[in-house]
């Protein structure tokens, strides 16, 4: 049997075509270019804004140096777990670069250097990782959502809070990040239809580093590209190199501005590689090689705006330096932080559940805080 | 409080229904930042007519059909939440909100706890559930206990049409999440009510004797009060004098009115529609059993469903805990001790 000869196959049979009731989008062009878009490298990269790339470039190593700070402090014992982001700092950089203070950024658990490059404590930023809380900062106070660690479970919040906003007339941007792994969650579908439908003020950006821990992309999707998946939404899709920062810097600001007037969203995809292993708990080398891994490191994000600013005679040593002494202090500052012990208030478990306590969790604390105080007793005695 | 014209056809007697939705209404009117959404609540008014009208009396934007997606409705109302809007969720029946439970347990249950109370979420979602009105499969669920096993959760169901309109005011006011469990074979039930000057009910996390009685007690909520009051009618010719104890919340859970009233008659069954192996009357029973056992009589028994996948419409008699079930159960109390 053909396809012509399966039943209800073909609409030739109809005297008269069916009434068309389907929405049309006219946000063409949709299809995402075939090649990542650079532009470190390439003739582009002529009309660079020298004072913005010095600005970035200084991100991009104090990125760098926190992705090296966080990770031996992981050694040390400081951090339970750290997500490391080097090779993608040019992606994290970028997304908190082309917000405004109004804006919102959704991270996910990996995203804490786009946090603390929107200004958040670094500290604050580790509180989850390290373990004294979930959320060690205020999210109104930095419009940072708290970090998420189910996958794309943020992004349908990001849809909300910038449809919300543009209820209420404010000029908002919501800016939610998740990886590759993340774009196979039903909540990534879900966030991406409703951002559509109601054309919120959503950028949404996913991180391709190849991995979701130890599943390589060939094993995540069959689409040609993550990008390509924008286009059944209705939306653009963007893919780019998410090693470039200046083209990411132009890819999200574009995406930025089309949300903030009226445009919609966008869905991009940073193609990046995760350097190091997902996290101090993975071993990277039973399931990628070494030959890919220096490949990628040949692609370094903080190398290629260095070697574009320099040639171009827009950074000079003394830059260089200037961005690696600004680094060192963050680093310091960042050890000093977490090297101080954590004050924990067990009685904090009981604190925030419900805006007003329950009669059981009434109970509860009161056995905790007799336990508390026999053990405090307990230690006076024996001094 | 804002005044809102009311049709005759809405006045006395009302339903359940209509005081759900009047609830919504006046609580649109008073305070802008209530949001109803979810799918089919707008033209259509929701598959029970719940929402009926407040598309067109609030607009879309505030009355919101969505797209067919529970886990996106219910992620989206967090953003609106934390963006300081008040959602109301409708999520159309109980086993169609299944898809949404990561966002319920994950992040709606806990953002005022990782956030150490910075960022409250104030998002009611609205659940017609339980059996009884002949529903196919998935529609009929009694999943309270997924719900209360979930701190950070509030979770009242109503079984008056006076409670319909009180606790659903007390829930969208509310500063945390309420899982607001509607009795849908009652949403048809009615009273002599008036939506002009609603009575004023207890709020959330209060108990109500609804009948007292001397020989035993009866703690019930949502869809089986009806059938205990009945089960209590019918206990006088058998010589019980019942006490009903409507529980209206089942978290927080008012552990004092219950207590008080088993300490009166020294005997207590549970009854509720939902399975009884893990079920919320295991939970009532155990503290029951904790702070009453020197005044029981007799154990602490339940009347639930049976822990089966609900049954198909035309069995469903069967499962659900009827009068003679009820006092069948009662019977059990070691009377002649």
């Amino acid at each position: 049997m053909t396809v012509q000869e399966l039943p209800g196959a073909g609409a030739s049979h109809r005297s008269t075509p069916p009434p068309a009731w389907r929405p049309r989008t006219d946000a063409a062009p949709l299809l995402p270019d075939p090649e990542p878009y650079r532009v470190l490298g390439t003739p582009a990269a002529d009309r660079l804004d020298p004072e913005l790339m010095r600005r970035c470039y200084a991100e991009l190593v104090r990125g760098r140096r926190y992705n090296a700070q966080a990770t031996a402090l992981t050694r040390q014992g400081r951090l339970a777990v750290y997500p490391s982001t080097v090779g993608q700092e040019a992606c994290e950089i970028a997304a908190a670069m082309v917000l405004e203070e109004q804006d919102w950024l959704f991270p996910s658990y990996r995203d804490t250097l786009a946090a603390v490059a929107r200004g958040l404590d670094p500290v604050q930023a580790l509180t989850l990782l390290r373990g004294d809380w979930h959320t060690g900062y205020d999210p109104r106070e930095h419009r940072i959502a708290p970090l998420s660690t189910p996958l794309a479970t943020q992004l349908p919040h990001a849809v909300g809070l910038a449809h919300a906003a543009r209820l209420r007339g404010d000029d908002v941007v919501a800016l939610a990040m998740v990886g590759d792994g993340g774009t196979s969650e039903g909540d990534f579908h879900e966030a991406m239809n409703f951002a559509a439908v109601w054309q919120a003020p959503v950028v949404f950006l996913v991180q391709n580093n190849g991995f979701a821990i130890s599943v390589p992309l060939a094993k995540q999707t069959a689409a040609p590209t993550l990008a390509h998946k924008a286009v059944g939404y209705g939306m653009p899709g963007r893919l780019v190199d998410g090693n470039d920062v200046a083209a990411m810097h132009e890819v999200l600001s574009e995406a930025v501005r089309r949300a903030r007037s009226g445009g919609g969203p966008t869905m991009i995809e940073a193609v990046t590689y995760r350097i190091e292993a997902h996290t101090n708990a993975d071993d990277a080398t039973r399931y990628r090689g070494d030959a890919e891994v220096e490949a990628w490191k040949a692609h370094d994000p903080v190398e290629l705006l260095e070697r574009e600013l320099t040639a171009r005679g827009l950074l000079d040593e003394a830059g260089i330096q200037a961005a690696k002494d600004a680094a060192e202090a963050m680093a310091a500052a960042l050890r000093d932080g977490m090297n101080a012990e954590p004050v924990l208030d067990p009685m904090d478990l009981f604190g925030h559940v419900y805006a007003q306590q329950t009669g059981q969790l009434r109970e509860q604390a009161a056995i905790l805080r007799a336990e508390l105080e026999a053990a405090d007793q307990e230690e006076g005695d024996g001094s | 409080m804002t005044t809102v014209a009311v049709k005759p056809s809405a006045t006395k007697p009302a339903t359940m229904a209509q005081a759900l939705n009047r609830a919504m209404r006046d609580a649109m009117a008073e305070d802008p930042t209530v949001h109803v959404m979810g799918e089919d609540v707008g033209a259509l008014g929701g598959v029970f007519r719940i929402t009926d009208g407040l598309a067109k009396e609030f607009g879309e934007d505030r009355c919101t059909d969505t797209p067919l997606a529970e886990a996106g409705i219910l992620g989206a109302a967090v953003g609106m939440a934390m963006y300081g809007l008040r959602p109301v969720v409708e999520m159309q029946f109980d086993a169609f909100a299944y898809p949404a439970f990561e966002q319920l347990i994950s992040h709606v249950a806990k953002m005022r706890n990782r956030t150490r109370g910075a960022m409250p979420l104030p998002i009611t979602i609205r659940v017609p559930y339980g059996g009884g009105i002949g529903g196919v499969e998935h529609h009929c669920d009694s999943s309270e206990a997924y719900y209360v096993a979930t701190p950070g959760l509030t979770v009242v169901t109503p079984a008056t049409v006076e409670d319909a309109y009180g606790l659903l005011r007390a829930s969208i006011a509310s500063d945390d999440p309420v899982i607001f469990l509607e009795p849908k074979r009652l949403y048809w039930s009615k009273a002599d009510w008036s939506p002009e000057t609603p009575a004023a009910v207890p709020g959330i996390g209060e108990a109500l004797v609804r009948r007292t009685g001397t020989s035993a007690t009866l703690i019930t909520y949502g869809p089986s009060l009806p059938v205990c009051l009945e089960a209590a009618e019918a206990a006088r010719e058998e010589g019980w004098d019942l006490e009903v104890v409507d529980l209206r919340s089942l978290v927080p859970f008012d552990e004092e009115t219950v207590v008080a009233s088993v300490r009166r008659t020294g005997r207590a069954v549970v009854v509720h529609e939902s399975g009884g192996f893990g079920g919320p009357g295991a939970e009532i029973a155990a503290r029951v059993t904790e702070r009453c056992f020197h005044h029981l009589e007799a154990p602490v028994l339940r009347v639930a469903g049976f822990d089966i996948p609900y049954p198909p419409p035309m069995l469903e008699k069967y499962h659900l805990p009827g009068v003679d079930r009820i006092l069948d159960t009662v019977a059990r109390l070691q009377w002649e001790n």
